[in-house]
């Protein structure tokens, strides 16, 4: 793929992953986020998390199912606009629903399931954004960086739950979520089986 | 008092509600479709700002008023939760436009000397149409302040004369599917059913309503007759009422049945129990940015307290 390709690529997928908080942003100074913005800021927010996660995590399938190398180079992009969402919602919800009042936040991480999950979902997330760079590569090892930056299943899979939990009671959105990152981890899983023992090689029958 | 005020421009002069809604419409629709294009049609540019067309009503003033600051009828009639219609709380007022409510029917039996069926004509002269100013908070932790129209349930209640089996009210919404689309999904176990105790229901709080801000009740809202019942979340005020029932057992509720750990059938305001999944104890004034506490009884308890006293209020949530 030629380098000025991915470039322009890049620069279009940047744009394309900063859409989703430029249209609240211009909803916001417009008073198109409806009755109650805040609520509004909050779902838009962690659903763009999920949203990005997901696609973070297809993007090794796709790339094996197709064969297109270069996929792997938006990996990091979008993983850390996944992060970026989710500290914008952590945000919205410790300030605009909690008001930094430490000690409500506590007892709701602690009591609230839902808050758990999501929180538990950040936390996971934090430490692969902070590495992200080549040089935390080179720093941990390739290896150790790998095993590492498996939180992202964790904290896919944290998110996910999140969002179920919380929902009063259409789950469709949050079926379809779990649905798409179950794909996308049986993908990994049967992939590792099959690369872990080669095709046994053909040994002629013994005819009697 | 009905309160009349002179018009400041002749009306040749004022645009049509029709076209000035289709010119919102259109500018709306374009505001979506130009958002789908830029976020790959995955979020949609919720909010619509539509106020429908009503027929006025004239009203007394009532002393249950409260004085708050009236949230705006466009949040009122855009920010709904009316599962017939649609789970998503933009979408009712849209997809409520064409539901019909004229003819409309009540059908009040049960344990009633009176039993009856009442158009809604008639239904709305049994007496004088009151406007109530109620705060309204709904369980998931946001609230609203209405002014309604209507008269307490009561009236009613006396015209058909309960029988002493009567114990409880239940009430049912309409089912019709052909027009109410979130009816064609299971989300809730349709009609959507509601009730209350009878003294409950005798409370002069619990108002039959029949429109707001001083016009009928705009479809989203639960045209063409509701209940609402503001000491309690908002869900216990069933919308798009076709029968009350006088019963001598507690009735099945919609959200009772969908998830009973969650929703009680008293389900009172209180800031005291939680949600199983969030707390009560706050809550978002539509239009305010910092978060007020709830109030006991959504601060009716003068009036409804008594109704629960020596009532374990946990465990009748």
């Amino acid at each position: 793929m030629p380098r000025r390709f991915i470039i322009l690529l890049k620069v279009l997928v940047w744009a394309l992953c900063l859409s989703p908080v430029s249209l609240l942003v211009w909803k916001a100074t417009h008073d198109e986020l409806g009755a109650n913005p805040l609520s509004e800021i909050t779902f838009s927010t962690g659903h763009w998390t999920l949203y990005l996660l997901l696609i973070t995590l297809a993007i090794s399938p796709l790339r094996k199912l197709s064969g297109l190398n270069w996929l792997i180079r938006f990996r990091r992009m979008v993983g850390l606009f996944a992060f970026f969402y989710g500290c914008l919602h952590l945000m919205t919800y410790l300030w605009f629903d909690k008001f930094f009042d430490i000690h409500e936040i506590v007892k709701d991480v602690y009591k609230r399931p839902f808050i758990t999950a999501g929180f538990t979902a950040w936390c996971l997330m934090a430490p692969l954004a902070f590495t992200s760079t080549a040089a935390s590569i080179r720093r941990l090892g390739g290896k150790r960086w790998q095993n590492l930056h498996r939180l992202i299943y964790g904290s896919a899979i944290a998110g996910v739950v999140h969002f179920w939990w919380l929902v009063k009671r259409d789950l469709t959105r949050p079926e379809i979520m779990a649905g798409i990152l179950a794909a996308l981890l049986a993908f990994r899983i049967v992939d590792r089986i099959a690369s872990r023992k080669p095709a046994p090689a053909l040994k002629s029958v013994p005819t009697s | 008092m009905l309160i009349k005020k002179a018009a400041d421009i002749p009306s040749s002069e004022i645009t049509p509600k029709s076209l000035y809604l289709d010119r919102r419409k259109f500018i709306s629709g374009a505001t979506i479709f130009g958002a789908a294009l830029a976020t790959g049609a995955c979020e949609m540019a919720r909010p619509s700002q539509t106020v429908e067309a009503n027929t006025k009503l004239s009203t007394v003033k009532s002393s249950f008023s409260t004085d708050e600051k009236l949230t705006p009828l466009k949040d009122i009639s855009n920010y709904n939760n009316f599962y017939e219609f649609s789970v998503d709380k933009y979408g009712p007022a849209d997809l409520a436009r064409n539901f019909k409510t004229s003819p409309w029917k009540v059908q009040v039996t049960g344990a009633v000397a009176q039993k009856k069926t009442y158009d809604l004509d008639e239904l709305m002269k049994l007496a004088s149409l009151e406007e109530r100013i109620y705060r309204m908070r709904c369980v998931e932790g946001w609230s609203m302040v209405i002014p309604w129209v209507g008269f307490p349930l009561s009236k009613l209640i006396d015209q058909v004369q309960p029988t002493s089996k009567a114990k409880y009210v239940a009430f049912t919404s309409v089912y019709r599917p052909s027009e109410m689309p979130g009816q064609r999904s299971n989300v809730l176990d349709w009609p959507y059913t509601e009730g209350l105790r009878m003294d409950e229901a005798m409370n002069p709080l619990t108002l039959l309503t029949f429109g707001m801000y001083g016009e009928t009740l705009p479809n989203q809202d639960g045209a063409p007759v509701r209940i609402v019942v503001p000491w309690k979340y908002g869900f216990k005020g069933i919308k798009s009422i076709v029968k009350i029932d006088f019963v001598g057992h507690e009735p099945a509720t919609a959200w009772n049945k969908a998830a009973p750990n969650e929703y009680g059938f008293y389900s009172n305001v209180n800031p005291n129990v939680d949600h199983p999944r969030w707390s009560q104890a706050t809550e978002r004034r539509i239009g305010e940015f910092l978060k007020r506490k709830t109030l006991m009884f959504n601060g009716y308890g003068d009036q409804v307290a008594s109704l629960y006293s020596g009532m374990d209020l946990k465990k009748y949530f």
